[in-house]
């Protein structure tokens, strides 16, 4: 289980590998309206092969929104995605349904709230897409996605419906449902923030080994220790834009902006 | 009671109950299942994004639940021959029901289609389903859970409401006790057979709707 173009993990240390020409994910000059209320004003991210972006910032600032367009489930009003060499969508004008499904190919999310298909057993929901959607034979699936729950530690859950899981147990098979879409790209909306605190850490390091298997992800997080250790690259947003970028060792431990520095600060000190 | 009352109790339940078996049963389940047929064409016109689609279906709704049942049934049967259109009882009330399950049917749906949560539909674009992908097979099977027990109530309505058409000479049930009635002078006793076998009738009805959401609850948490 690696994603479907694995890239040589020996290279992560090329922190600039997400400016480079050959990054897997690039988005330029992003904007989106909702109504008057402009949630992102212009943001650029880039994301390398391979590459884990943090996406950290204060509530109702777009993280959510960013990904939720990354993964065509939101229509931006204006910029640019593309994704590899595959994907090239240029929103100034709306894009057409088959340009946003090639988008939505590209990637996988997993949501805060799970958002499994209750009527649908632990097996049929990671069957739904692969099988369903992309026509993939079965039986092949099957065995992917038994050996997929195997791996999180739930194949005696198969046949269970979502009600029965646990909080942490419905996230991995979030999880599972994402990697047999066999996307280039992984999205995590804050995986770990609907979740029991002792449940917390089994998702987080099930993502981390994720991240060193090789998948490439933007993960939005407020696990600042996480997101140090397994981040390439993470990026502070406020306010619809990315205010500040770069290194998690060095940004999170002396950010240059005010603002990251004023939100880091609350997140460590609450109260 | 007495002896020869007991006796015409006994005697007319035979035709009672044909009644319900080749009239008011076989007229409300056809009318029920073509009624939710359009019943759902008309609640996804109703979730359109366009207009004048949601339109044409809201002014339906309108008029079919702005207007007496009895009113629909004679402008059917007993209006539209003016026109030249000629409908037996049967299908005229066939015909009727239907409309007028659709009409009420219709907004149970579309409320059932708006209480699955925003995140399903955003799961199912996620995979990489189409709309109407996401609408059969993610959509509208929650819907249908959640639709069951006001639909059933719907059903039960109907079984009722079908009696009139014996206004318009459909032989069900209440024709069949309304004739033995006028022979023998016995109303009273006649239309509380009649009521006895409509209630019969809906406690079964009744009976058949939990075990059905029980077996629809299988994966719901309680
Ligand atoms: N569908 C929508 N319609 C209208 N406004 C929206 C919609 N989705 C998001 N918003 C608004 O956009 C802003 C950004 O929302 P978003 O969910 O992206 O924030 P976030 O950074 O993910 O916040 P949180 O940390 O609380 O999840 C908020 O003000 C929110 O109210
Ligand atoms: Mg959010």
């Amino acid at each position: 289980m690696s994603p479907t173009d694995p890239t040589d993990p020996t290279d992560s240390t090329d922190r600039d590998a997400a400016s480079a020409p050959g990054a897997l994910l690039r988005v330029r000059g992003l904007r989106k309206s909702f109504g008057p209320n402009q949630v992102l004003q212009s943001v650029d991210l880039a994301v390398g092969r391979g590459h884990v972006l943090a996406l950290i910032g204060p509530s109702g600032s777009g993280k959510t929104t960013i990904l939720r367009c990354l993964n065509g489930l939101e229509l931006a009003d204006g910029g640019t995605i593309d994704v590899a060499a595959e994907v090239s969508l240029d929103f100034g004008t709306p894009p057409s349904k088959k340009q946003l499904a090639a988008l939505r190919d590209r990637s996988a999310m997993v949501f805060q709230h799970y958002n499994l298909f209750p009527h649908k057993t632990v097996l049929e929901n990671v069957l739904e897409g692969p099988v369903v959607v992309q026509r993939r034979p079965k039986a092949e699936v099957e065995a992917e996605a038994l050996a997929l729950l195997d791996r999180v530690g739930l194949s005696a859950k198969k046949d269970s419906y979502p009600f029965e899981l646990s909080g942490g147990q419905q996230q991995r098979v979030g999880i599972v449902r994402a990697l047999a879409l066999r996307p280039q790209l992984l999205l995590f909306d804050e995986p770990t923030s609907s979740l029991d605190p002792e449940l917390v850490g089994d998702i987080l390091r099930l993502i981390k080994e994720l991240a060193v298997e090789g998948w490439s992800m933007v993960i939005v997080t407020h696990e600042l220790e996480f997101a140090r250790e397994v981040a390439t690259e993470v990026a502070f947003v406020d306010g619809g834009r990315i205010v500040e970028h770069g290194d998690p060792k060095q940004m999170l431990r002396n950010p240059k902006e005010e603002r990251t520095r004023q939100f880091l600060h609350r997140l460590l000190f609450p109260f | 009671m007495n002896q020869s009352a007991w006796e015409l109790f006994w005697t007319s339940l035979g035709p009672i109950v044909h009644g319900a078996i080749a009239g008011t049963i076989p007229l409300a389940l056809a009318s029920f299942a073509i009624g939710i047929t359009l019943a759902l064409g008309l609640a996804l016109m109703r979730l359109s994004r366009r207009r004048w689609v949601s339109g044409i279906a809201r002014v339906y709704i309108s008029i079919v639940r702005g207007t007496p049942l009895l009113v629909q049934l004679f402008v059917i049967f007993y209006g539209l021959p003016s026109l030249g259109i000629l409908i037996d009882p049967w299908p005229s009330a066939v015909v009727a029901f239907s409309l007028n399950v659709g009409g009420y049917a219709a907004e149970v749906i579309r409320a059932a289609i708006l209480s699955v949560p925003k995140g399903q539909w955003e799961a199912a674009y996620m995979i990489g389903m189409s709309h109407r992908r996401a609408l059969t097979r993610i959509i509208l099977p929650q819907a249908a859970r959640v639709s069951v027990p006001p639909l059933s109530n719907t059903f039960i309505s109907l079984v009722k409401d079908t009696s009139l058409a014996s206004l318009i000479l459909v032989t069900e049930l209440f024709r069949e006790a309304q004739q033995v009635a006028a022979f023998s002078q016995e109303f009273m006793l006649l239309y509380l057979e009649a009521a006895l076998v409509y209630w019969v009738i809906c406690l079964g009805l009744s009976s058949i709707q939990s075990v059905l959401e029980k077996r629809l609850d299988r994966y719901v948490a309680h």
